[in-house]
């Protein structure tokens, strides 16, 4: 008789638990479980050296946002993740976009950077070429990203086109609220320099990207 | 043939392939990547002893076999869910929850219990060493596992979710999957989103659904890989991928890795296991 009460209580157990299954993980376990799976984040690091490595383990507002929906905000929350990423852009003292797409080139291809078996100093790459088709002679490229070639000419040359591009590179999630693509300008993964210079790579008539 | 014989034995057949990773490397450079693998893969299947992954297998099974440790006993009593020394099939059901340690666990990390618990053995060099270094021939964790692996080849992976804490693997594994984090904003979705995109030319499986993507990719893992001519595990692949993303140094055997390990499993449901598998 014991045996079939446990057995039923099992059973009363294990139903709810297999049709449950897309429930959501409480934020208070995923925080216990993070905490005791990345033990000591920043014992790789030299004394006092950035990054603060256990400040990835703890996401910021767009990050959460954008986590909890799936990348699928409700319109105000988009509005919002847009108007931020807006602010938070920083634009060139001298007022020009377009920097070296030689530079830009090198840039695009280098997926160095920020890495835990990376240099600590070297200037990160934006890994362009990653995600996206840029430069048509550039064969080991991903479609995560749309293709990119022809960019400028596709949009004219324009000033505007100019600035909203160094824009999407800067903060992608002002134009597109969730956007899968890095925030590198917000994020300090590219200085404004190397932005311009792939603005430049993207945008400039003599860059072979245009040709 | 002992554990240190097999050694040697594996070194010396790595480079009687190496002829065969070369050229492959060379068909790879090309843009047919994807040829280039398929051809290797075929010639690998008209020889099936040229899969150097099996060396893996038999210097698992020695190492399964081995008396070690403090208690000086083998492995073969461990439980790996199916009852001490059962491995047939328990691959397919891993991870999953064991009362002994009131932990899911994943077949790596339940061998490190079992080194500890069973053999008494001091695992912090096991661990420490657990993903082997270019040309230095495989690690014990990469043996055990091809091991464990191979003794459910061509069964059905089928996952354990009726435990409580199964079921809270599974969903913190979810959770873990769609997290966005880090400097690049990267959320496992983020590169294992939608079928059919790849990375530079690297394809990438679409795990956020069940289906043939994952059924292909997950229950072939460890596997063979022909980019660094030696197997890699699953704690492995997470522990890369987390790399990627830009995130710390993850745990080994850690309780996120089971989780996504345990989510992937079930996106991964019904798919055959091919241990240790070939890929890129
Ligand atoms: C992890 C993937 C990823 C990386 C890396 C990435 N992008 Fe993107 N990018 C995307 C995705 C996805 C989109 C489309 C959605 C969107 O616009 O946000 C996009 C859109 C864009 C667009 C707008 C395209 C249009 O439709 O007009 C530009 C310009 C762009 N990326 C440039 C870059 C440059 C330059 C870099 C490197 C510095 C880069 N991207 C790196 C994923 C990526
Ligand atoms: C920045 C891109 C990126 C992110 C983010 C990423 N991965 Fe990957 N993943 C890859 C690439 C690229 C490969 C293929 C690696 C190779 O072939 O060398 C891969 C391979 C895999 C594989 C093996 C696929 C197969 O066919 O065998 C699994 C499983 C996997 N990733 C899971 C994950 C999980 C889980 C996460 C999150 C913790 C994650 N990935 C995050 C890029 C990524």
């Amino acid at each position: 008789m014991k045996k079939i009460i446990i057995a039923a209580s099992v059973l009363a157990l294990s139903l709810p638990a297999a049709f449950a299954i897309a429930g959501e993980a409480s934020n208070e376990a995923l925080q216990k479980l993070i905490a005791s799976s990345w033990k000591d984040p920043n014992s790789k690091n030299p004394k006092g050296a950035k990054p603060d490595w256990a400040s990835r383990l703890t996401q910021d507002g767009l990050q959460k946002s954008c986590s909890t929906t799936r990348n699928s905000p409700d319109n105000a929350t988009a509005e919002r993740i847009k108007a931020d990423a807006k602010a938070s852009i920083v634009y060139p003292e001298d007022g020009k976009f377009l920097g070296d797409w030689k530079s830009g080139e090198k840039i695009a291809q280098n997926g160095r950077g920020l890495r835990y078996n990376d240099k600590v100093d070297a200037a990160s790459g934006g890994n362009c070429y990653a995600c996206h088709q840029i430069d048509k002679a550039e064969l080991a490229y991903g479609t995560i990203g749309p293709s990119l070639a022809s960019y400028g000419k596709l949009h004219d040359f324009t000033d505007a086109a100019n600035k909203a591009t160094y824009e999407k590179i800067y903060n992608s999630h002002a134009a597109i609220a969730c956007s899968n693509m890095p925030r590198f300008g917000t994020q300090g993964i590219l200085s404004i320099q190397q932005i311009k210079d792939v603005t430049a790579l993207l945008m400039s008539k003599d860059s072979p990207v245009n040709k | 043939m002992t554990f240190r014989s097999l050694f040697g034995a594996l070194a010396m057949a790595a480079c009687a392939v190496t002829g065969h990773a070369l050229i492959a490397e060379r068909a790879l450079a090309q843009d047919d990547a994807a040829k280039g693998i398929e051809q290797y893969r075929k010639m690998m299947q008209d020889d099936p002893f040229a899969n150097p992954g099996l060396l893996y297998v038999d210097a698992g099974e020695a190492l399964w076999k081995e008396k070690r440790g403090t208690k000086n006993v083998s492995l073969e009593g461990c439980d790996m869910g199916k009852g001490p020394g059962v491995l047939e099939g328990a691959f397919a059901e891993l991870p999953r929850y064991f009362a002994d340690a009131d932990k899911v666990m994943d077949a790596e990390s339940r061998v490190i219990w079992c080194m500890e618990n069973l053999q008494g053995l001091d695992t912090k060099p096991i661990i420490k060493g657990a993903f082997s270094k270019r040309g230095k021939g495989g690690s014990e964790m990469e043996f055990l596992a091809s091991y464990i692996g191979s003794l459910s080849n061509g069964m059905k992976l089928k996952p354990q979710l009726s435990h409580p804490k199964e079921k809270q693997a599974y969903e913190l594994g979810e959770a873990l999957f769609y997290m966005r984090a880090g400097p690049h904003d990267f959320s496992c979705e983020t590169c294992h989103g939608v079928s059919g995109t790849r990375i530079r030319l690297q394809d990438l499986p679409d795990l956020h659904k069940a289906g043939v993507d994952a059924q292909k990719a997950i229950p072939t893992w460890p596997a063979y890989r022909v980019s660094t001519e030696s197997v890699k595990t699953m704690q492995h692949r997470m522990a890369d991928c987390y790399r990627q993303m830009r995130m710390p140094k993850v745990g080994f055997g850690s309780d996120a890795v089971t989780a996504l390990i345990t989510f992937l499993a079930k996106q991964a449901e019904g798919g055959e296991i091919n241990v240790p598998a070939l890929k890129r």
